[in-house]
C-alpha cells in the first residue's frame, strides 16, 4: 500500500519518504509555507504553479478538502510535501480527504520525510529547483532531475495560469454594484474577487495580455493587478500595459501585480532567498503606525532604492527583514502591497485594502 | 512609543499559595514581570504570601513583602511604598480580584496608584458574565444562551429559556468553584444553592449547555498602539464540559480549516478590543458545534493565566515578559524576539511541532471525592510534551504524568466501559485504549465521548502500532516497524513490555538494539517561527528524526533534573530548588542545562538555564540527553522523589551524579540500611520494621505495639501513609498498599503518640554540617509534615532536645557523606528525641527556611555539588533566624465536595503560605490570613474535644473565655468547662437533637470550631462539623496545640494590629551577604 517516494534537490541533497497522491513524480522550486492552515488554499494558488511546497506544520490533511476553500479551479503546485499526511479527516465541512485530492488533479505528494530538515536547508542555501518522484529511480537519478527543472528567474510563469478568455465575477449578491473593475489574471486567487465583489464591484477578469487599450475601451473604474507566480521581469507585455494605465484609471496591485507595478513604474525586482510564504508575517503600515499581521507568498521583491522616491511613498515594511511590503504614487491614484490583504489562507488584518481600492476609485470618479 | 518615563515604582501581586487552578504558572509570569520590568529600571514592589516561589527570593524585587493578600495589608503596602503603578495582571485571578477590591474601595485613587495592563472597566467587563455577554452580542458575537439568578426560583424561571441539561456557574469564584451541569431538576437544584453559597456576590449564571462542542483557546496579546497578536491556538481533546485545566489540549488547533481558524481569530481581537484590555495577553475561549461550526464566545481572561503559561512554553513566545514591558508603553514591534534575536515580537508564532497538555489529578488523596471531570477544575498539576506528531506528544505525555502504569496496565472495568467513556475520569484514555483494543468503532467512541475522530484516530493508530509490536520480537522487528514505534512516541520500556509478549525482553536491550540500529532520537528546536530564522536559543525537544540541532558545547557543563509536574507532596518547592541550581551554577561559570516537563514552572522557562530540554524524566528521555551533552555533572538531589528515583539507574549507567552518592540516598532509603546505621550512630528511631506480605506485618505489627504508622517505601508526600490502630485495618492496608509500593516493602513504624515533630534542613560539604533551620510543627504528630503548621525559630522546645538535634543532624550528615542538601525529620515524645527519617536531598521547606534566614540553601547546596566548600560562603555556624517566621498549608478541600478536611500522614495540602512578624501570635495571625483562614477577634467557639484531649480541655476554656470568647460545647466537652467552673452554652451533636451544632454554624452563630477527632474512623458527626465549618468558612481547628496558637493569636491581635515589613528589611539585620556569593 505504502510506496517509497523520493525527494531530491539540485544541491544534490535527497529526503526518502512515502508517497501519497498522485502516483507520478514533478518537478519545480522547493519552497517552504509555514501556515499552520489553509493548505487547500496553499494548493490551489496559482502563486505556487512551478513549485514544489513543503508545509513547516507538520500534520496535514486532518480536516480533508472541500468544495469551498479554493482558490482556483485546481491544484497549482507541481508536488506536496509534508511530514505526515493525516490518515483520516474530520470536518463537517470536508468532502475528500487530502489524498485523494491531489490523487485526482494529478499532484504527486510525499509524506514523512524530516520537513524541518529540508526546510533549514533552504533557509540556508536558499530556494532550489528539486524533483519529487515515487517511481523507484535511484538518488542520483532523482537529482539529475532536479537539475534539468527549468529556472523560474526569466520565465513568463504568469501566462501559463491565467484565463484565456476574459469572464465576469459579478457584484455579492447584497452589495451595490458601484464600480467597474477589470482584473488582470496573472493567477489570480478567487478571494480576491470575493471580496471585489463584496465591495460593490462588478469584475471583468481578462487575460494577462490585455492591452491597455483594450482594457480602457471597457471604461472601467479602477485597473486590479493579480497576484501570480515567478519572476515579474520577463512580464515585459504586462510591464507596458501597467506603463499606459497609469494616471488614466485607479490601480490597485497585490503580489505580482505589486512587483509589476514596480517594474511599470521604474523600479527593479530582485530574488529573495527563500522568499516569505506563511501567515504570520508582520508588516508595518508606516502610514498608520500601526502592524498587521499578514499572509504572504513570494520569492520575489521590489528593490525599495530603485523607486524615485519624490514620486513613490513606501507604506508598508516587513519587520522582519525591512523588505518593501507596499507602496502608493505620491501623485497618481495608483498603490500596490507585496503581501496578500485577501489573506485565504491567512488572517484578516489588510482587508483594509479593498476599502482603500474602493475610495480611490469612488474620489477618482467624483474628480 | 518609548516606555512610560512617568511612572517609577511599580506595584506587582503575585497569586499566593498554590491552589488547584491557580499553581506555579503564576510564579512563572511574576518572575518573567519583574524581571523584565527591574531590567527597565522601574522599581519592583512585589506582594506575594507564598514563600516557595522564585518570585519572592529578594532579588526580584526591589522589595519584597511575603504577607497575606488582602486588601488590608495592600492598602498598608501601598501607603508604605506608594507606587507609581499597579500591574494587576501577573498574578491570576487572586491578584485581579485584589485589583479591583483596591480600585472600589479608593485605596489606589487616594494614593495615586494607576492600574496598568488592565483597566478596572476592562476586568469587569472580562469578568462579569452579563457585562460581558452584552458586550459580545453588541459586537455580533454569539454566546451560549443564559441568564442570571440570585435566587432558586429565579433560577427555576430561566431553565425553559435554557432547557436541562444546562450549566451552573457561580459569579466570582475561581477554577469554577461550586459550579457544575445539572442532568435532572434535582441535580440543577443542588448545584444552584451551592453555587449561590460559593459565590460572594450569590449570583449563578444558568446557561445553555454546550456539552460536546470541540472547544478552543486563543491567547491574544494587544499593545497601547492597538497591534493585538494571536500568540497560540489551544484544541481541547476533551470537548465542552470538561473544565479546560481538566482537559488534554493541543497546540496549535489541529483539526480548524484556515476559514474557521480566522473567523476565531477575527473574534479574538474583536473581543480584546470592546473589553478594553489595553496591553498583555489575554485568553480568549470559544465553542464549536462540530454539526454546523456555529462558533459561540465562552469567556475571556483579561490577564496571563494558566493555558498562556502553556502557550508562552509551546511557542517559546514569553507572554509574561512581553505583557510586563506593554504595560510601561512599549509596544510590540519595538520589542525584540529573544529566540531570532533579529525579528520582533509583532508577529504570530508558527511552530513545527506538536504540543500535548495532559493534567495530573490527585484523586488516590481524596478517595471520596468524585473523580468525575467537568466544570471545576480538580488536577493539582500538568505535564507538556511535544513532539513532531500528536502521538509522539501524546506518549511522552503520559509518561512524563508519573503515574507508574501506562494506558493498557491501568485498572478498568471494562462492565462500565459505557459509562465510564461518557462520564469522562481520569481514566478515560485508558478506556479508550481498551474499547480500541476490543475494535469498538469510532462512530461509536465518538457518540460516547464526543472526543473528535481526528484525536480518536490517533490513539487508534497507536494502539494499532501497540498490536504489531506485541507480534513480533526484538530480534525479528523490521527496521522500519521500530523507528515507526519510536517516531509514535513509544519508550524503549513499553516496546520492551510488547517484545515480552513473544519472549523475554528488557528495556535495557530494547535500547542497546536500537542505538545498534541506528535509531536514535535526535533533539529539535522550539524557535517560534517554524525554522524560518535562525534560532539562538537552544529549546530543544526530542524526536526521532533525521537532524538534529543540539549542537552541544564543550563548555563545563551541569544538567539539572526538574520535578516534573505538580501533584501534593511535590510541588513549586522542587521547582525553586532546581531554578536556584540553574542560576547559582551559572554564576560559577557552568552551562546549565534544564531537563523537566511541566509547562508551569520557572525553571521551564529558556530564560532560566543555558539550555531547556522539555522532556520526560524517564531513564530513557534523560539517557538520550546525556549521551549527546556529555554534561559535567547532573543533579538529581532538588527535583524530589522524580529525579531520585532514577538515581541508581542513571549512576549504573555511568552517568555522573554529583553531590550525594546515590548509595547514600539508598542508605537512608533502605530500612535495614539505615537501622544498621542509627544503631551504629546510637540515634534512637521508632520501633520499627517492612513487610511484604500481610502476614509479616501483622508480625512486625504485634512486635512494635498499636497504633503503628503504615507506608510504602519510595514515595513522596506521605502518599498511602496512615497510622492503623489493629489489626484489621492492618489487613485491609496491605492488600491496598501494595499496588503503591510497586512491590517495593511497606514500612512499618511505632506511632508515637503526644509526640512533637521537627523537620531540620542542613547543608553538607562532605566534610562539615551546618543547619539551615529547626522548624517546630504546631500539631501533634500524626499530621503529615507538609500539612503541619510549622514554626521557625521553634518556640516550646527544651535546649536539651535542640542540641541534640544539632548533634544528630551533624552525625547523620557525615554519615551518610551528604554533599549538597538534607533534611532530618525528628519527634520529641516522653523527653526524648527520635529520627524519623532523613532524606539526603531538597526538601519542601528550603524555599521557606532560605527566606526565613536570607541565606539561599539551594544555591548554596549546588555549589557544595561542585566542589565548593562551606566556609567559602562564610558558613561556620547554624543559619541565625531574627524574627518569627510561620509556614501554614492551604488544601483543596472546597474542590471537592463530600471529602474530610481531617488532617493525617497523608499529606492533602496543595501549597503554602508564610506568615512573618516579631511575635508567634502575629505572625501565626499573618499565616492564617494568608491561607484563607480569618481568625475572628472575639465571638463564639464550638469546642469539642476527644477523651484523650478532654484533660487539656479546661485550659483552653479558660484561654478562650481570657480572650473574651463564648463558649459553646457539646455534652462531654460541656461537662468537663463546668467542672471546671466555667460558663459553657450546651448544644446537641448531629444526631441528638435540634438545633444542633452543624444548624449553628448554619445560622452563622459560630465564629471558630475546635474539634479534636478521635482518632480511629471519623465519625458522620465529626465530618459533617467541618464540612460545614469548610463550607461556610469558619476557622475549623482540629489539634489542641493548633487552639493555643489560635487563642495567642487572637490575643495579640485584639492587642495590636497587623503591620507590613518586607523582606529586604527583615534581612537587613542577616549577616549573610549574597555579595560573597557572585
Amino acid at each position: 500500500m505504502k510506496r517509497q517516494a523520493i525527494l531530491a534537490l539540485e544541491d544534490g541533497n535527497t529526503f526518502t519518504g512515502t508517497g501519497f497522491g498522485h502516483g507520478g513524480d514533478a518537478g519545480g522550486e522547493v519552497v517552504f509555507n509555514t501556515s499552520m492552515t489553509g493548505y487547500q488554499e496553499v494548493l490551489t494558488d496559482p502563486s505556487y504553479a512551478g513549485q514544489i511546497v513543503v508545509m513547516t506544520y507538520p500534520l496535514i490533511g486532518n480536516y480533508g478538502t472541500n468544495s469551498e476553500d479554493v482558490e482556483s479551479e485546481r491544484p497549482h503546485v507541481s508536488a506536496f510535501v509534508v511530514k505526515e499526511n493525516s490518515t483520516i479527516y474530520s470536518s463537517w465541512r470536508a468532502s475528500e480527504s487530502l489524498d485523494h485530492y491531489l490523487e485526482r488533479f494529478g499532484i504527486p505528494g510525499i509524506a514523512g520525510i524530516d520537513t524541518r530538515r529540508l526546510v533549514r536547508h533552504i533557509r540556508d542555501a536558499g530556494a532550489q529547483r528539486g524533483f519529487v518522484s515515487s517511481q523507484l529511480i535511484s538518488p542520483a537519478e532523482a537529482v539529475a532531475k532536479a537539475r534539468a527543472v527549468t529556472p523560474m528567474e526569466g520565465c513568463d510563469l504568469a501566462s501559463g495560469v491565467s484565463c484565456r478568455v476574459p469572464y465576469s465575477w459579478p457584484v455579492a449578491e447584497g452589495a451595490s454594484p458601484r464600480f467597474k473593475v477589470v482584473a488582470y489574471d496573472y493567477g489570480i486567487k478567487q478571494n480576491i474577487l470575493r471580496l471585489l465583489s463584496q465591495h460593490g464591484c462588478d469584475v471583468a477578469i481578462v487575460p494577462a495580455h490585455t492591452t491597455a487599450e483594450d482594457t480602457l475601451a471597457m471604461k472601467p473604474d479602477g485597473v486590479f493587478l493579480s497576484n501570480g507566480p515567478g519572476d515579474p521581469q520577463p512580464l515585459d507585455y504586462a510591464i507596458g500595459n501597467i506603463g499606459k494605465l497609469l494616471g488614466r484609471v485607479p490601480i490597485f496591485g497585490i503580489c505580482l501585480g505589486h512587483q509589476l507595478l514596480g517594474l511599470a513604474l521604474g523600479g527593479r525586482t530582485f530574488k529573495l532567498k527563500f522568499g516569505h510564504r506563511g501567515g504570520n508575517q508582520p508588516v508595518k503600515n508606516l502610514i498608520q503606525k500601526r502592524v498587521e499581521i499578514t499572509a504572504h507568498n513570494h520569492g520575489f521583491a521590489v528593490e525599495p532604492d530603485s523607486l524615485n522616491d519624490r514620486e513613490i511613498q513606501i507604506t508598508h515594511m516587513n519587520l522582519n527583514d525591512q523588505t518593501l511590503e507596499g507602496f502608493r504614487h505620491r501623485h497618481l491614484p495608483v498603490f500596490s502591497v507585496q503581501y496578500h490583504p485577501e489573506a485565504s489562507p491567512g488572517p484578516h488584518d489588510s482587508l483594509y485594502l479593498f476599502d482603500d481600492f474602493v475610495s480611490l476609485m469612488k474620489q477618482h470618479k467624483e474628480s | 512609543m518609548p516606555r512610560r518615563d512617568d511612572i517609577k515604582k511599580i506595584l506587582i501581586i503575585g497569586s499566593g499559595p498554590i491552589i488547584i487552578g491557580q499553581a506555579c504558572e503564576f510564579d512563572y509570569s511574576g518572575t518573567q514581570a519583574c524581571k523584565a520590568l527591574r531590567a527597565e529600571g522601574y522599581k519592583v514592589v512585589l506582594v506575594n504570601s507564598n514563600p516557595a516561589t522564585i518570585m519572592t527570593d529578594p532579588e526580584f524585587a526591589d522589595r519584597t513583602y511575603i504577607e497575606p493578600l488582602t486588601t488590608e495589608s495592600l492598602r498598608l503596602i501601598i501607603e508604605r511604598e506608594r507606587p507609581d503603578a499597579l500591574l494587576p495582571t501577573v498574578g491570576g485571578q487572586t491578584a485581579l480580584n485584589l485589583a479591583v477590591e483596591l480600585s472600589e474601595r479608593g485605596i489606589l485613587e487616594e494614593f495615586g496608584v494607576e492600574m496598568i495592563g488592565a483597566k478596572l472597566l476592562a476586568v469587569k467587563v472580562a469578568e462579569d458574565r452579563r457585562e460581558f455577554k452584552a458586550a459580545m452580542l453588541e459586537i455580533g458575537l454569539e454566546v451560549p444562551v443564559s441568564g442570571f439568578a440570585t435566587t432558586y426560583n429565579e433560577a427555576l424561571a430561566l431553565l425553559d429559556r435554557v432547557g436541562i441539561p444546562c450549566v451552573i456557574r457561580p459569579s466570582f469564584t475561581l477554577g469554577g468553584t461550586g459550579g457544575g451541569i445539572a442532568f435532572n431538576r434535582e441535580e440543577f437544584e443542588e448545584i444552584v444553592n451551592r453555587g449561590l453559597a460559593t459565590s460572594p456576590i450569590h449570583e449563578v449564571l444558568i446557561e445553555e449547555s454546550i456539552l460536546g462542542w470541540k472547544e478552543f483557546e486563543l491567547e491574544v496579546m494587544r499593545d497601547l498602539a492597538d497591534n493585538v497578536v494571536v500568540i497560540c491556538s489551544i484544541e481541547n481533546f476533551d470537548p465542552m464540559g470538561v473544565h479546560t485545566g481538566d482537559s488534554i489540549t493541543v497546540a496549535p488547533a489541529q483539526t480548524l480549516t484556515d476559514k474557521e481558524y480566522q473567523r476565531m481569530r477575527d473574534a479574538a481581537i474583536q473581543v480584546i478590543r470592546r473589553v478594553g484590555v489595553e496591553t498583555g495577553g489575554s485568553n480568549i475561549q470559544f465553542a464549536l458545534n462540530p454539526k454546523n461550526g456555529r462558533m459561540v464566545v465562552i469567556e475571556m481572561n483579561p490577564r496571563v493565566s494558566r493555558s498562556s503559561a502553556l502557550a508562552s512554553k509551546a511557542t517559546g513566545f514569553p507572554i509574561a515578559k512581553i505583557a510586563a514591558r506593554l504595560a510601561v508603553g512599549y509596544t510590540l514591534d519595538e520589542i525584540p524576539n529573544d529566540i531570532t534575536r533579529k525579528t520582533p515580537s509583532c508577529f504570530e508564532p508558527t511552530i513545527d511541532y506538536t504540543v500535548v497538555k495532559i493534567p495530573k489529578w490527585a484523586f488516590e488523596k481524596f478517595p471520596e471525592a468524585s473523580t468525575i471531570l467537568g466544570t471545576q477544575m480538580k488536577s493539582v498539576g500538568e505535564v507538556m510534551a511535544i513532539g513532531r506528531n500528536f502521538k509522539e506528544a501524546l506518549q511522552k505525555g503520559l509518561r512524563s504524568l508519573e503515574t507508574g502504569k501506562g494506558l493498557a496496565s491501568e485498572k478498568i472495568d471494562p462492565e462500565r466501559l459505557v459509562e465510564n467513556l461518557i462520564q469522562p475520569t481520569p481514566l478515560r484514555l485508558a478506556y479508550l485504549h481498551y474499547a480500541l483494543t476490543q475494535r469498538i468503532s469510532l462512530e461509536k467512541l465518538y457518540e460516547w465521548t464526543r472526543i473528535d475522530p481526528w484525536f480518536l484516530q490517533q490513539l487508534k493508530e497507536i494502539v494499532e502500532m501497540g498490536e504489531q509490536l506485541g507480534k513480533d520480537s526484538l530480534t525479528s522487528i523490521s527496521d522500519d516497524a521500530l523507528r515507526q514505534a519510536k517516531q509514535m512516541g513509544f519508550s524503549d520500556e513499553r516496546a520492551a513490555q510488547l517484545f515480552c509478549q513473544n519472549g523475554p525482553c528488557t528495556e535495557e536491550q530494547v535500547r542497546e538494539e536500537r542505538k545498534r540500529r541506528g535509531i536514535q532520537a535526535i533533539f529539535k528546536r522550539v524557535d517560534t517561527c517554524g525554522a524560518e530564522f535562525e534560532s539562538y536559543t537552544p529549546y530543544l525537544y526530542s524526536s526521532y528524526e533525521e537532524e538534529d540541532e543540539a549542537a552541544p558545547t564543550s563548555k563545563k557543563k551541569i544538567m539539572i533534573l526538574g520535578s516534573g509536574p505538580n501533584r501534593i507532596g511535590q510541588g513549586i518547592e522542587f521547582d525553586y530548588c532546581c531554578c536556584h541550581a540553574a542560576f547559582a551554577l551559572a554564576d560559577a561559570g557552568y552551562e546549565t542545562l534544564m531537563v523537566n516537563c511541566n509547562p508551569e514552572t520557572v525553571s521551564t522557562d529558556y530564560d532560566t538555564s543555558d539550555r531547556l530540554y522539555f522532556e520526560p524524566l524517564t531513564f530513557e528521555d534523560v539517557m538520550n540527553i546525556v549521551e549527546i551533552e556529555k554534561p559535567d555533572g547532573l543533579i538529581v538531589q532538588f527535583g524530589g522523589q522524580t529525579p531520585l528515583k532514577l538515581a541508581r539507574q542513571l549512576s549504573h549507567a555511568g552517568v555522573p551524579i554529583i553531590g550525594t552518592s546515590p548509595d547514600s540516598i539508598d542508605l537512608a532509603e533502605d530500612r535495614m540500611r539505615f537501622g544498621r546505621l542509627l544503631a551504629k550512630l546510637n540515634i534512637r528511631q521508632p520501633k520499627n520494621g517492612t513487610a511484604t506480605s500481610v502476614e509479616e506485618a501483622k508480625h512486625v505489627a504485634r512486635q512494635i505495639g498499636f497504633p503503628v504508622l503504615v507506608r510504602p517505601s519510595y514515595v513522596l508526600g506521605g502518599r498511602a501513609m496512615v497510622i492503623v490502630f489493629d489489626e484489621k485495618s492492618l489487613e485491609h492496608y496491605m492488600e491496598s498498599a501494595v499496588e503503591v509500593s510497586h512491590g517495593r516493602p511497606v514500612l512499618i513504624d511505632e506511632f508515637l503518640e503526644d509526640a512533637f515533630e521537627y523537620d531540620v534542613d542542613a547543608l553538607a560539604d562532605g566534610e562539615s554540617v551546618i543547619i539551615g533551620g529547626i522548624m517546630e510543627h504546631i500539631e501533634e504528630a500524626g499530621i503529615h509534615s507538609g500539612d503541619s503548621i510549622s514554626v521557625l525559630p521553634p518556640i516550646i522546645i527544651q535546649q536539651k532536645h535542640l542540641d541534640q538535634m544539632r548533634h544528630t543532624t551533624q552525625q547523620l550528615g557525615k554519615a551518610l557523606g551528604v554533599v549538597g542538601l538534607m533534611n532530618v525529620q525528628y519527634a520529641v515524645a516522653e523527653d526524648q528525641v527520635y529520627v524519623l527519617e532523613v532524606n539526603p536531598r531538597a526538601s519542601r521547606t528550603v524555599p521557606f527556611v532560605s527566606k526565613a534566614t536570607g541565606v539561599p540553601l539551594a544555591k548554596i547546596a549546588a555549589r557544595l555539588m561542585v566542589g565548593a566548600k562551606l566556609r567559602d560562603f562564610g558558613l561556620t555556624k547554624e543559619l541565625a533566624v531574627k524574627h518569627c517566621y510561620i509556614k501554614a498549608p492551604v488544601f483543596p478541600f472546597s474542590k471537592f465536595p463530600g471529602v474530610d478536611t481531617i488532617l493525617g500522614p497523608e499529606m492533602k495540602s496543595t501549597g503554602e503560605v508564610m506568615g512573618v512578624a516579631e511575635t508567634f501570635g502575629i505572625a501565626f495571625a499573618k499565616s492564617q490570613i494568608a491561607a484563607g483562614t480569618i481568625l475572628p477577634r472575639s465571638g463564639v467557639v464550638f469546642l469539642s474535644v476527644n477523651n484523650h484531649d478532654k484533660k487539656h480541655a479546661a485550659r483552653i476554656g479558660k484561654d478562650f473565655i481570657g480572650v473574651g470568647f463564648h463558649i459553646v460545647a457539646t455534652r462531654g466537652t460541656a461537662e468537663v468547662l463546668k467542672n471546671a467552673g466555667m460558663d459553657v452554652e450546651f448544644v446537641y451533636k448531629v444526631n441528638e437533637g435540634r438545633p444542633n451544632i452543624v444548624d449553628l454554624i448554619k445560622s452563622d452563630r459560630i465564629d471558630m470550631v475546635v474539634n479534636t477527632p478521635l482518632g480511629r474512623e471519623s465519625f458522620f458527626d465529626e465530618k459533617a462539623i467541618r464540612r460545614a465549618a469548610t463550607q461556610y468558612n469558619i476557622p475549623c481547628i482540629t489539634t489542641l496545640s493548633g487552639a493555643r496558637a489560635a487563642i495567642s493569636a487572637i490575643r495579640e491581635l485584639q492587642r495590636e494590629n497587623l503591620d507590613v515589613r518586607s523582606l529586604q528589611e527583615y534581612h537587613e539585620a542577616s549577616e549573610f551577604r549574597m555579595s560573597k556569593f557572585e
